[in-house]
């Protein structure tokens, strides 16, 4: 921002700098822009399936600001295209993953917001809800095992998956063992159509961590900033080995559970027109605008970039070759041989 | 093999050992070169492998201060620490679905399922998780995991202590499976699947723990996963079969061989993957095949011999392929009748390969 620009009011920053700020709306309206892409090519019949995060890009820039890369682990559910994103997810990762390209981080095999990448400290996951859950109590007990190592695990999920007993049973298990590790539930209020009052009989989740001997923390999900201070707090209290947290981030979905999801079944419109006008991404560009950390120029820059960086992923993605049905039988077992009788 | 295990184990009423609560002998230090138990075999290579990688850790019910329930991992606490051998809360799922995490993060996890019966929590981990790891992530991430139960019958624990569960799991590319019966083939087979980079699940027949007793080799060796084994060679028949039936098939196998029938016996190990060069070459020579298994008929390990032979070899039989197993109900019951109904006696697999000879 070359330009100098006005303070209109005072931004309670949680220590981040302006570059940091604007680092995170970036974040945040590139998740836009990317969620809506994939809704938009699946409207044209160019992809099969897509899944939205639409209201969840504040907890989810915030949160990935916490995040140290190359240091952290990431074990992510499919709804975190911004934390993905945020720790070094790219948009052609993300499109080629849409479009179950060849060069797909999984080869075209897993479904869209389906994420691995061991480079960028992001677990391998699938569909089945909380079962990513151990695994990530797993691989925080597996940073410690040879003493304490100053990282920490960011575990992510939806309200609902709460009710699955393997969550329970791996934030029990972190919470004996102390484990590095962060439980972050973004509490939109849905699963697919059942809403949180049919998944459990208390409003918070985070009063869940109670039962575990471990501290549970509430932050506005809508909020970039206050869900990044809630994230600091929790994972520096994992690196520092304190143990646990469970931080519960309110906020809303906006779009359908998917592409094969339609909301009108079950939510009024009413509910969603009220949520709107707390809208996450508009809210921080504002907060940003007013502070004087961006201004009008600048915010129209932005949104250009990101729509330019998501047009030119979507161009190359779907340029690209999908996988050769030859390689279908490739990593079945570590070696070539995958058959069940062996000759 | 054929030192009439199954007798013994017939007369070796005992109950499970610390099952109910009975005091049982630990088992002896491990020396690696002598006569030892099946129970004793699962000790020696855990034991083996805990030193000689530190990355080995052991994860369970009751592994640490008990000493697991059979005593296998008894001393293990004090030896490796608590780090490597831990005490998991009465949650199965986690158990598998921790060690899968670990995996994934450079480590190699034993996981202990208490009882077989006791792994279906454990499914969605073993199915979904551990054995799609690698494919899902197109080799980027890999779970080398062994999942150790002790499962099968006849040692009274009715319907949930006593249950077979191979078939359930050895339709899932992915995961392998081994089910050996002897300790040389158990210290084999359970290092070659620590040090395998996938996951296995490892059944170890507890009836056969402290009945079948056998030599083990001195020093680290490995019996590859996915190779049967003729146990006893011979002519007129072939027999595969596998953990305590195993034992009973060798026993009426001897037995009809002072009568001057010759039936060869293939211990199958491996059920995924399977050895289809043994059982074909066995069964191109002998022309007539049975299959033994205590797990239910339908949709079992045989179902699948079977095929696999009648796509491959069905002009080189001469008599249908036969198929002994446990009976299709739920489980067995906990009356003695019950049981020794459900379980099959060494006397109707010699009536069975009498038969099939004879045809």
């Amino acid at each position: 921002m070359a330009k100098t620009v006005t303070a209109r009011a005072t931004l309670d920053r949680g220590g981040l700098t302006d570059e940091q700020l604007v680092a995170m709306l970036w974040n945040m309206l590139l998740q836009r822009q990317l969620d809506n892409r994939g809704f938009q090519l699946n409207r044209q019949g160019k992809i099969p399936f897509a899944l939205g995060s639409e209201g969840h890009e504040a907890l989810q820039a915030g949160a990935a600001m916490a995040f140290v890369r190359g240091s952290d682990i990431l074990v992510p559910y499919y709804r975190d295209l911004g934390l993905v994103l945020g720790v070094g997810i790219t948009p052609l990762d993300l499109l080629t993953n849409m479009f179950a390209r060849e060069a797909d981080l999984s080869g075209g095999r897993q479904f869209p917001n389906h994420y691995t990448a061991r480079d960028r400290g992001v677990l391998s996951i699938s569909s089945i809800i909380a079962a990513h859950c151990t695994h990530a109590a797993g691989v925080a007990y597996a940073l410690t095992y040879h003493g304490g190592t100053g990282r920490a695990v960011l575990c992510s999920t939806g309200e609902g998956a709460t009710s699955e007993g393997e969550w329970h049973e791996a934030v029990n298990f972190s919470a004996i063992h102390k484990l590095p590790i962060v439980f972050l539930v973004e509490n939109n209020g849905w699963a697919i159509s059942t809403p949180q009052s049919a998944q459990m009989a208390i409003v918070d989740v985070a009063d869940k961590a109670a039962g575990y001997g471990i501290p549970g923390l509430i932050c506005d999900g809508t909020d970039p900033i206050a869900t990044y201070r809630a994230m600091k707090v929790a994972l520096e209290r994992a690196r520092s080995g304190g143990g646990p947290t469970l931080v519960e981030a309110k906020c809303y979905r906006f779009l359908a559970h998917s592409t094969d999801d339609d909301d009108r079944t079950y939510r009024n419109r009413e509910e969603l027109a009220q949520q709107r006008t707390d809208d996450p991404v508009p809210k921080y560009e504002h907060a940003l605008l007013e502070a004087g950390i961006i201004d009008d120029d600048g915010l129209t820059a932005m949104k250009a970039d990101v729509l330019k960086q998501t047009n030119d992923a979507t161009d190359a993605a779907e340029n690209l070759p999908y996988p050769s049905v030859d390689d279908m039988t490739t990593h079945v077992y570590s070696g070539a041989a995958y058959e069940p009788w062996l000759e | 093999m054929s030192e009439t295990a199954a007798e013994r184990a017939h007369e070796d009423r005992e109950p499970v050992p610390g099952f109910n609560g009975t005091a049982h002998d630990s088992p002896s230090e491990p020396t690696g070169n002598s006569t030892i138990s099946n129970v004793e075999a699962v000790r020696l290579a855990l034991h083996d492998a805990m030193l000689a990688d530190e990355r080995v850790l052991i994860l369970g019910e009751d592994v640490g201060v008990r000493g697991n329930v059979f005593l296998i991992t008894k001393g293990f606490l004090e030896e490796f620490g608590a780090k490597r051998v831990v005490d998991m809360p009465l949650a199965e799922a986690s158990i598998v679905g921790v060690a899968v995490g670990m995996a994934m993060q450079g480590l190699r996890p034993i996981a202990e399922i208490q009882f077989a019966d006791f792994i279906y929590p454990a499914f969605s981990q073993i199915v979904g998780e551990a054995a799609k790891t690698r494919y899902r992530s197109n080799g980027d991430y890999s779970c080398p995991l062994v999942i150790r139960t002790p499962y099968g019958g006849g040692v009274h624990g009715a319907l949930s202590h006593s249950i077979s569960i191979e078939a359930l799991f050895y339709h899932v590319p992915g995961l392998k499976i081994v089910a050996p019966s002897t300790p040389r083939d158990i210290v084999g087979l359970l290092t070659a699947a620590i040090e395998d980079p996938d996951p296995v699940l490892f059944l170890e027949h507890k009836k056969t723990y402290r009945s079948v007793k056998g030599d083990v080799p001195a020093g680290h060796f490995t019996i590859p996963i996915g190779r049967a084994d003729v146990k006893k060679p011979g002519t007129q028949a072939t027999v595969v079969s596998y953990g305590y039936n195993l034992h009973q098939a060798l026993d009426a196998a001897a037995e009809l061989e002072t009568e001057g029938i010759s039936v060869e016996v293939v211990d199958l190990r491996s059920i995924r993957p399977m050895d289809k060069t043994t059982i074909l070459t066995s069964v191109r020579k002998t022309r007539k095949l049975l299959i033994i298994h205590e797990d239910n008929k339908f949709g079992g390990i045989g179902a699948e011999i079977s095929a696999m032979v009648a796509e491959e070899a069905l002009f080189d039989l001469d008599a249908p392929i036969r198929r002994l197993c446990g009976p299709d109900v739920p489980a067995m019951g906990y009356a003695k009748p019950l049981e020794d109904a459900f379980m099959i006696s060494t006397e109707r697999m010699r009536a069975a390969m009498q038969e099939l000879v004879a045809f």
